[in-house]
């Protein structure tokens, strides 16, 4: 068999091509992102692309695998807060060609709003979830995904965290399985859920549930390794390996089926061992869950819940080791190297002109986010994808058009088109006065230069139809739609002081190629 | 088991670096882990990856207090690692400064005493001029490889699996640029 060093990512593309995959769609986002870029560079049998947000990802995935092909959808973690509508639902309705989704967390934020634990989404959707602990095991639990989604029929998720993502390691290889799409079969009682079919269809997925906790308890996927039996640590995905780093004697309760958690062999572990631990990242997911069971735990209350775990973390909280430092302190002030805008960016020139303006900022996700920082220190305000136009008016309504005279939204062009469009919508039907400034550098810069509907291509590197900005934001109602060039700093703050004074919504589209994207 | 953090600036090749020096692990017959940082890093943030071989590797990290080898491309980025040294540590520092963002808006300082602080403290230092070897290889973009050549004396690998792994990884036209970086880094220590 032969192996070879790759990323998380990486491997967990080559576990979707082995596993027959057909079709996958996804929006890009970190620890994410290279999951699809390398199905389109490396495993071109799948039909892959970057769809509008992760919701219409996600409900792509799920009509491809309900028409029966072998589906992925991708995304970051708070992507699955998009995607979380059609997620509860598509729950009840099952598959028919497998239908795995994987969803990427971010302990330590490392690219990211939040620190949110997307373990709690397989338990309120009530669908399984795996868990892999290496590049190796991301492979190896893609493949087995899809195997479950079709014994199950259900939509199975697996989570990676930063540290699975984007960690190297060894992968073997395997060929990709021959599987053929099955046919559409029209059966509204399972896939059209009106409440008389979604009823008794949620009463099937509670009933079901005993069964796939049966298949966590025997499936391998969990497994106990007994070492000395007077401490016992339930663990699982990266912690895992801290664990055996640092506890390399003790009995550990392997987690690679986080969702349903299987309760036979957590019996059996804790009636083997004398203290019982749990070491997960984030929330007490695993742990309050044992404690539930009615077992007395050590968890949360000695490894920290906040922030990426770290081997010397463990090491501590477990062995009561402390790092020994072989220096000591440098006494000076050391700057830091936070990223900033590039030399020639285009957002900079913005920035510099609301700076210059001193205006209120609604922001987003994106690049330009760092035009919260020194030297522009230029954002108010930030919290999701699409957010800064809502809250643009949502300000003018709290202080009317005063406010909005002397505020602007920013949003990047990826971004608008994920979800700005219905926020630009909101702002003329509810007759805000605001100004929105759309950067369009030309592509979605920040995660890597992925395509979107205004590059026009696709992933796959095919010519597709260019989404006109300018022609969407007077389609919706607003009236003033002026595109620049940025770099003209001057003319920029005379047309963005116009529309600001202006009493009615406005457009301002700043268009310039990303410094570096050829 | 070996443990070998490489770090950096954006755009210094520190993870291209990482990976050669992987795949001559694994020829050699050896597990092999890694861990890297991505996304805002590559704004020109600090970048770092953590290289582990041995038998067998669990925790893709290392832990503090506990790298055989710290290469630093640049000397500002080696001072945000020493919490991982230890008295056996062999500590490559790339002499180059590069100025963070708070120096180029003129709010902080380049610190102008890292090297005598590093040579004070750190017994197993070695700061290295890169210049003549990146002169000599023709080419700035090949730091990576010059601090990887000299990382490569440490280490029991043959020079025939790094010119290998340089061939796997490197694009063609760049492949003899890049083992003569190799050896003009391998000749620094």
């Amino acid at each position: 068999m032969t192996s070879k060093v790759m990323l998380g990512n990486e491997a967990i593309a080559r576990g979707a091509w082995e596993a027959g995959c057909h079709v996958a769609a996804g929006y890009p986002g970190t620890p994410s992102t290279e999951i699809l870029e390398t199905i389109a560079a490396d495993y071109r049998d799948i039909k892959a692309q970057w769809s509008p947000n992760e919701k219409v990802a996600l409900e792509v995935a799920a009509g491809a695998s309900i028409a029966g092909a072998r589906s992925l959808s991708t995304m970051k973690h708070v992507g699955l807060n998009v995607a979380a509508d059609p997620l509860f639902t598509f729950s009840y309705t099952g598959v028919n060609g497998g239908f795995v989704i994987i969803n990427a967390d971010d302990p330590g934020a490392w690219s990211s709003q939040n620190e949110q634990d997307n373990r709690h989404y397989a338990r309120a959707a009530k669908l399984p979830m795996l868990e892999p602990s290496s590049p190796a095991e991301a492979r190896e639990f893609t493949k087995k995904a899809f195997e479950i989604s079709e014994k199950f029929d259900r939509t199975v998720i697996v989570r990676i965290t930063t540290r699975i993502a984007h960690s190297q390691g060894i992968v073997e290889l395997g060929d990709r399985e021959n599987v053929p799409v099955k046919d559409f079969v029209r059966d509204p009682k399972k896939y059209v859920m009106i409440p008389a079919h979604a009823r008794p269809k949620h009463k099937k997925i509670e009933e079901q549930q005993a069964e796939i906790m049966d298949y966590s308890c025997t499936s391998g996927l969990n497994r106990i390794e007994w070492g000395g039996k007077k401490r016992g640590i339930i663990t699982n995905g990266i912690a895992y390996q801290y664990v055996k780093e640092v506890c390399p004697d003790d009995s550990v309760l392997k987690i690679g089926m986080v969702w349903p958690l299987p309760e036979k062999l957590i019996n059996e572990f804790a009636a083997g061992v004398e203290e019982l631990y749990v070491v997960e990242e984030l929330d007490p997911f695993i742990e309050d869950y044992v404690k539930a069971m009615g077992y007395e735990v050590k968890g949360k209350d000695i490894i920290p819940l906040c922030g990426e775990l770290t081997p010397e973390i463990v090491d501590e909280a477990l062995n009561g080791n402390k790092t020994v430092k072989a220096v000591p302190e440098y006494a000076g002030d050391l700057p830091g190297r936070p990223p900033g805008l590039c030399k020639g960016c285009p957002h900079a020139f913005v920035f510099d002109v609301i700076k210059k303006l001193d205006l209120n900022v609604n922001g987003d996700i994106g690049c330009y986010t760092l035009g919260v920082l020194p030297p522009y220190s230029a954002m108010h305000t930030q919290g999701c994808m699409g957010a800064s136009i809502g809250m643009h008016l949502g300000m003018e309504k709290a202080h009317g058009p005063e406010m909005a005279a002397k505020s602007v939204a920013v949003i990047g062009d990826s971004t608008f088109i994920h979800s700005g469009i219905t926020p630009l919508i909101d702002l003329v039907y509810n007759k805000g006065t605001g100004t929105v400034i759309i950067m369009d550098n030309r592509t979605t810069a920040m995660t890597g230069h992925q395509e979107n509907p205004a590059t026009g291509k696709t992933l796959m590197g095919e010519e597709t139809f260019e989404l006109d900005l300018e022609a969407i934001c007077k389609a919706v109602g607003v009236k003033r739609v002026r595109v620049i060039d940025p770099k003209d700093k001057d003319e920029l703050e005379k047309v963005l002081s116009e529309e600001i004074s202006t009493r009615e919504p406005s457009v301002i589209i700043t268009k310039r190629k990303c410094i570096l994207k050829r | 088991m070996k443990s070998v953090i490489f770090n950096g600036v954006g755009g210094q090749g520190v993870i291209l670096a990482s990976k050669v020096l992987m795949e001559v692990a694994m020829k050699n017959g050896y597990d092999v882990k890694e861990s890297e940082v991505h996304g805002m890093a590559q704004r020109g943030g600090s970048v770092e990856c953590n290289v582990r071989f041995g038998e067998k590797v669990y925790s893709p990290l290392i832990q503090k207090g506990k790298a055989d080898f710290i290469v630093s491309f640049e000397l500002l980025e080696s001072m945000r690692k020493t919490d991982y040294l230890n008295d056996d540590t062999v500590l490559l520092v790339n002499r180059e400064q590069i100025n963070p963002a708070p120096v180029e808006i003129g709010v902080m300082e380049y610190p102008s005493d890292i090297e005598e602080w590093l040579e004070k403290n750190v017994k197993n230092v070695k700061i290295l001029d890169t210049k003549d070897a990146l002169i000599g290889a023709g080419t700035k973009k090949a730091l990576n490889i010059v601090m990887l050549g000299s990382l490569s004396k440490y280490l029991e690998f043959e020079l025939s699996d790094w010119e290998d792994a340089i061939k796997g990884l490197v694009k063609e036209q760049f492949v003899e640029q890049n083992i003569k970086a190799f050896n003009l880094g391998r000749a620094l220590v």
